[in-house]
């Protein structure tokens, strides 16, 4: 047991030391891919040994994986894998525009490795101290990423990410101070008092007002990380100004963990207090987020920045359904987690390479895809359908069952989630079908590059990456059909811990 | 005598600590700024150290001399290389005027005192009152952080920021365990740096670390 | 009240009188030594008084009888001041009425005459001080009264001599609030007595007077109760500072000889405190106008931190 957890640690960390070394080399992007496969072996052994064992413990109880976390590893590393098959030909292209300088491959690559290994510490570590280490970590990790075109934008995108995320994450640290100050008084000092498995044990003797303090600054702090309305305003940058793969682990993984970091703290506080304080806190802030980032997405020009504010909407959605508790609506939103994550990575990569070939991010300028590139144009438009809620897509099985457990549970708040939902579809399905099926402008039409600058529908020089894009998509459809029975277990055992 | 004088030490060096997050806010040189911040770290070793030797937990003199290392010496020293290195020793522009910056400041500690009164009447520990000094320092910190312009003090006021938190750490539970402590120096560090290196990234987009040149992506 | 209160008093009121231009002399000689010059003698400002009284007094032909009672009632009221706190003993007659809140009543009113004198004969500099003490002192009231509540809270009562008896006979305790206050009392009692770096006392250019603008009008005697009543106020301050935070050596019931001992103690004091003042004087420069109201705001503010500190980590 403690050697797939160390194999799943070690080698996104050797990895990222080794590319710290080499990364600018011409076969650093095999070197990252091949790190990432071999992650996603020691994830899928773990995964392995958690379906024969149930859960388990390692390393003196420092780390801990069961029904909640099991599935979140096994995601993170397979997108992690799938979005560096994706970034192998993506960040060529983008070499060869000369977007990302020698120093800036190197960077990119070693912090890539090192990015995976904080997030899969994040999901495995018993400790909550090291949780909130590892997420800071995961914070520093991506902010030099995000800068690396070094354009004003993006310099600005990535300023505004470290300010607010920063600030966030140390109202969290104060959060965990007091929940360690309430954990101590039961179970001593020591190491012991952050583990969250002891503090699962003992929840219901912790002192309930330190506890609620605590949890608010944990959502504040954590809150920030996953996007809740008001904090999310680094999002939409950070998200639209980094190179894509990025942006795709961003949008697909970071969230999920720090929603999952949430949760975890959610667990503890629900047993410390008998009024659903973390309940309502939660259902306030999702409810806000789904209702703003639909009323921002529809004004937005930049197709990244809008599928950014619809990773806001999804996860108000997921933190709206956990905020509801029971179980189907926590069956729902681990679900949703699962299947958001693999359509908006899909949805990026296909973005990626569309403003690849059309040198622009902005929407109107963006047409014709499907003529243009037939992968590329029905890529997204698979992708745009999946994260909209048309069935047989998983996001449609998730998004009715959080809507009906709405309508029975909080009929208040079923128009809101139903309006909100309607005006994203409608502003997502209008631009997107306009970029993939419009009428091809001028500057898509011409052959490689006669502007000087910008490389306009040029021919790239690989052919566009899709494979991953499909698989995630194809994944998202097996989901929607048929949910595997360990992960359908899994997901309602999670669901009875949420509450 | 330590027994009787040494919590009344530990409030004194509480208070000036409040003190420092105050004149920071006040400040206008940002040389003075980053002096400051090594006297906060200075301030927060010598209380460490202190409640260590009060209460016999051996652990906070390991504590106290990573805070010194790290917070007197290391990032101090970081910081006086990067405005050498920037070559910029401005008079800081704020947002606010200082009247009313230190205004709401008051505000915030009244604030702090208040959502830190019922924790602090269960904590078992001697520095327990201080606990809403720790939480108005974070919250003066983040005070300076949104009302400066330039992006050093904005740097300054984050891990100012971070030394509250050691002390209401300190304050409420003698300090959190070993390891945790030290991930969070590691993440201190690791912030200093990249926040240094990011600085350039600035000026050298922009000619300028005035962060008001940061603020075009903004819904229209 | 008692005979040896009585003349505690009286002595503290002579006193004061009488060696307030030395007070100003020694401040003047440290920071004549810490620059490097040598400086006119510690007896200069006695000098400068007697030339002045026995110089003709020449006056405006508009200035009204205001302008030349002003004088003796800026001298007046800091004298009554200089004879409240108290110094050479607690036990003093006038301890019922005279409390911290009159003190602050006592030189508001002085400023509030000094201000009008200035803007009474209607020149553009007189006007001018008025307007920039005045915007000085609006902070620095408020700051004071913050300062002197800290210490009321401490001792329960806002009688200075309880405040100093309390202080000074209870066992030694270290008072955060009282550090803060320290503070903002020092930053106030430069603004008030028109030290660097709020003001500049041997400044007359325009762009940078406030306390000489206004009494640029006066000649002869007036300016020498004026200059004198300077002096006084430097020294007041001087003791309501060595009261509330360093009120060791005060004789509690104020015998004859309490007196006499704790004369030298006083005097040690208040060297030392010129020493201090003129080393702050010396490592300071002298702010811009418009920064004045900030540096009082911040006094201020300090002060409502002492309070709260009190009320967070004294109570």
């Amino acid at each position: 047991m403690a050697l797939e957890m160390l194999l799943l640690l070690a080698f996104p960390l050797a990895g990222g030391a080794l590319l710290a070394l080499l990364g600018h080399r011409q076969y650093a992007a095999e070197i990252n891919t091949a790190f990432s496969i071999l992650t996603f072996g020691a994830a899928a052994s773990l995964v392995a040994r958690v379906i024969a064992e149930g859960s388990v413990t390692a390393l003196e109880e420092q780390f801990f994986v069961d029904s909640l976390n099991v599935f979140l590893v096994a995601l993170t590393a397979f997108v992690a894998m799938t979005s560096s098959l994706f970034s192998r030909p993506y960040m060529r292209i983008e070499r060869m525009h000369g977007r990302v300088s020698d120093a800036g491959m190197r960077l990119y690559h070693s912090m890539y490795q090192l990015f995976s290994f904080t997030m899969l510490l994040v999901l495995t570590t018993n400790n909550l101290g090291i949780m909130w280490v590892a997420m800071e970590a995961a914070t520093l990790t991506t902010v030099l990423l995000i800068a690396l075109y070094r354009t004003h934008a993006s310099l600005e995108a990535a300023w505004k990410y470290f300010i607010l995320c920063g600030v966030g994450i140390a109202q969290a640290l104060f959060g965990t101070i007091l929940v360690y100050f309430a954990a101590e008084r039961i179970l001593g000092a020591g190491g012991v008092s952050l583990l969250w498995t002891h503090l699962d044990a003992v929840k219901g003797e912790l002192e309930p007002t330190v506890m609620a303090i605590a949890f608010v600054f944990l959502l504040v702090g954590y809150g920030t990380k996953v996007g809740l309305v008001p904090l999310h305003n680094w999002l939409p940058d950070a998200h639209a100004e980094g190179p894509t793969p990025i942006s795709a682990v961003l949008s697909g993984l970071l969230l999920n963990v720090a929603l999952y970091a949430l949760i975890r703290f959610k667990v503890i506080t629900d047993g410390a207090l008998d009024r659903p304080f973390a309940s309502a806190l939660l259902m306030g802030f999702g409810l806000l987020s789904v209702a703003v980032a639909a009323f921002f997405l529809s004004r937005q020009r930049d197709i990244k920045r809008m599928f950014a504010y619809s990773s806001i909407e999804h996860m108000g959605l997921i933190t709206f359904a956990f905020g509801m508790g029971g179980p189907v609506a926590s069956f729902a939103g681990l679900l949703h987690m699962t299947v958001h994550s693999l359509t908006k990575s899909a949805i990026f990569f296909a973005v990626g390479h569309a403003s690849q070939k059309s040198g622009t991010q902005l929407m109107e300028n963006i047409r014709g895809l499907v003529q243009v590139s037939p992968t590329i144009g029905w890529g997204l438009m698979l992708g745009t359908a999946a994260i909209l809620g048309m069935p047989p897509f998983g996001v449609f099985a998730s998004e009715f069952l959080i809507l009906t457990t709405a309508i029975a549970q909080q009929p208040w708040a079923a128009p809101v989630l139903l309006i909100s939902l309607g005006v994203s579809f409608a502003a997502i399905f209008g631009k997107v079908q306009g970029m993939v099926f419009g009428e091809m402008s001028s500057s898509m039409s011409g052959s490689s590059g006669s502007m000087s600058g910008s490389p306009s529908a040029a021919r790239l020089a690989h052919r566009p990456a899709m494979v991953p894009a499909f698989t995630h998509l194809a994944l998202v459809l097996l989901l929607g059909l048929y949910v595997p029975p360990y992960l359908a277990d899994w997901y309602r055992r999670a669901a009875q811990l949420i509450g | 005598m330590l027994q009787h004088y040494g919590p009344q030490v530990i409030n004194l060096l509480a208070a000036v600590l409040l003190l420092l997050a105050f004149a920071m806010l006040a400040q206008r040189r940002i040389l003075s700024l980053i002096n400051l911040f090594a006297a906060q770290g200075l301030v927060l070793f010598l209380a460490t150290a202190l409640v260590a030797a009060l209460t016999g937990q051996t652990h906070l003199y390991w504590s106290a001399g990573v805070t010194l290392l790290l917070k007197v010496l290391l990032l101090p020293w970081i910081l006086h290389r990067l405005i050498r290195r920037l070559n910029v020793k401005w008079d800081v522009e704020t947002l606010l005027n200082i009247p009313t910056t230190m205004l709401v400041g008051i505000v915030l500690v009244i604030l702090a005192f208040n959502v830190a009164a019922p924790i602090s009447e269960l904590a078992g520990t001697v520095t327990r009152s201080t606990l809403g000094i720790a939480l108005a320092c974070v919250l003066l910190s983040f005070l300076m952080m949104i009302t400066r312009s330039k992006a050093v003090p904005q740097v300054v006021g984050f891990l100012s920021m971070e030394n509250g938190l050691f002390f209401a750490a300190t304050a409420a539970v003698y300090g959190m365990p070993m390891v945790v402590e030290l991930g969070v120096a590691l993440d201190v560090l690791v912030a200093a740096l990249i926040l240094g290196v990011f600085v350039f990234q600035i000026r050298e987009r922009f000619d300028s670390v005035d962060t008001r040149h940061l603020e075009n992506l903004k819904e229209r | 009240m008692s005979a040896s209160g009585l003349a505690a008093q009286f002595t503290e009121l002579v006193l004061a009188v009488l060696l307030a231009p030395l007070l100003t002399g020694w401040v003047n000689q440290c920071r004549a030594w810490l620059q490097n010059r040598s400086a006119p003698g510690l007896l200069q400002p006695y000098r400068v008084l007697a030339k002045l009284f026995r110089k003709e007094v020449v006056l405006a032909h508009n200035a009204s009888p205001l302008f030349r009672t002003a004088p003796y009632l800026i001298f007046g009221c800091l004298a009554l001041a200089a004879a409240i706190v108290p110094t050479l003993g607690t036990d003093l007659p006038l301890n019922a009425a005279a409390d911290a809140i009159a003190l602050v009543g006592l030189l508001a009113l002085t400023r509030f005459f000094t201000a009008l004198a200035g803007m009474d004969v209607g020149t553009a500099f007189g006007s001018m001080g008025a307007r920039r003490e005045m915007m000085v002192g609006f902070l620095a009231e408020p700051a004071l009264l913050m300062v002197l509540f800290t210490a009321s809270l401490i001792s329960q009562s806002t009688s200075l001599s309880t405040i100093v008896e309390t202080i000074a006979h209870r066992e030694l305790v270290i008072y955060p609030s009282l550090a803060f206050a320290g503070v903002a009392f020092t930053m106030v009692s430069l603004a008030e007595n028109g030290r660097i770096p709020v003001d500049n006392p041997a400044t007359h250019l325009e762009l940078t007077m406030i306390h000489e603008a206004m009494l640029l009008e006066y000649s002869g005697r007036h300016l020498a109760m004026i200059e004198w009543a300077a002096s006084l106020k430097l020294f007041v301050y001087s003791c309501v500072g060595i009261a509330l935070f360093f009120p060791f050596g005060v004789p509690p019931g104020g015998d004859a000889l309490g007196i006499v001992l704790a004369l030298p103690v006083l005097a040690a004091k208040l060297a030392v405190g010129g020493v201090a003042l003129a080393l702050i004087e010396l490592v300071s420069a002298k702010m811009r106008i418009f920064r004045a109201p900030e540096f009082m705001g911040s006094a201020f503010l300090l002060a409502v931190l002492a309070m709260l500190v009190h009320a967070l980590l004294e109570s």
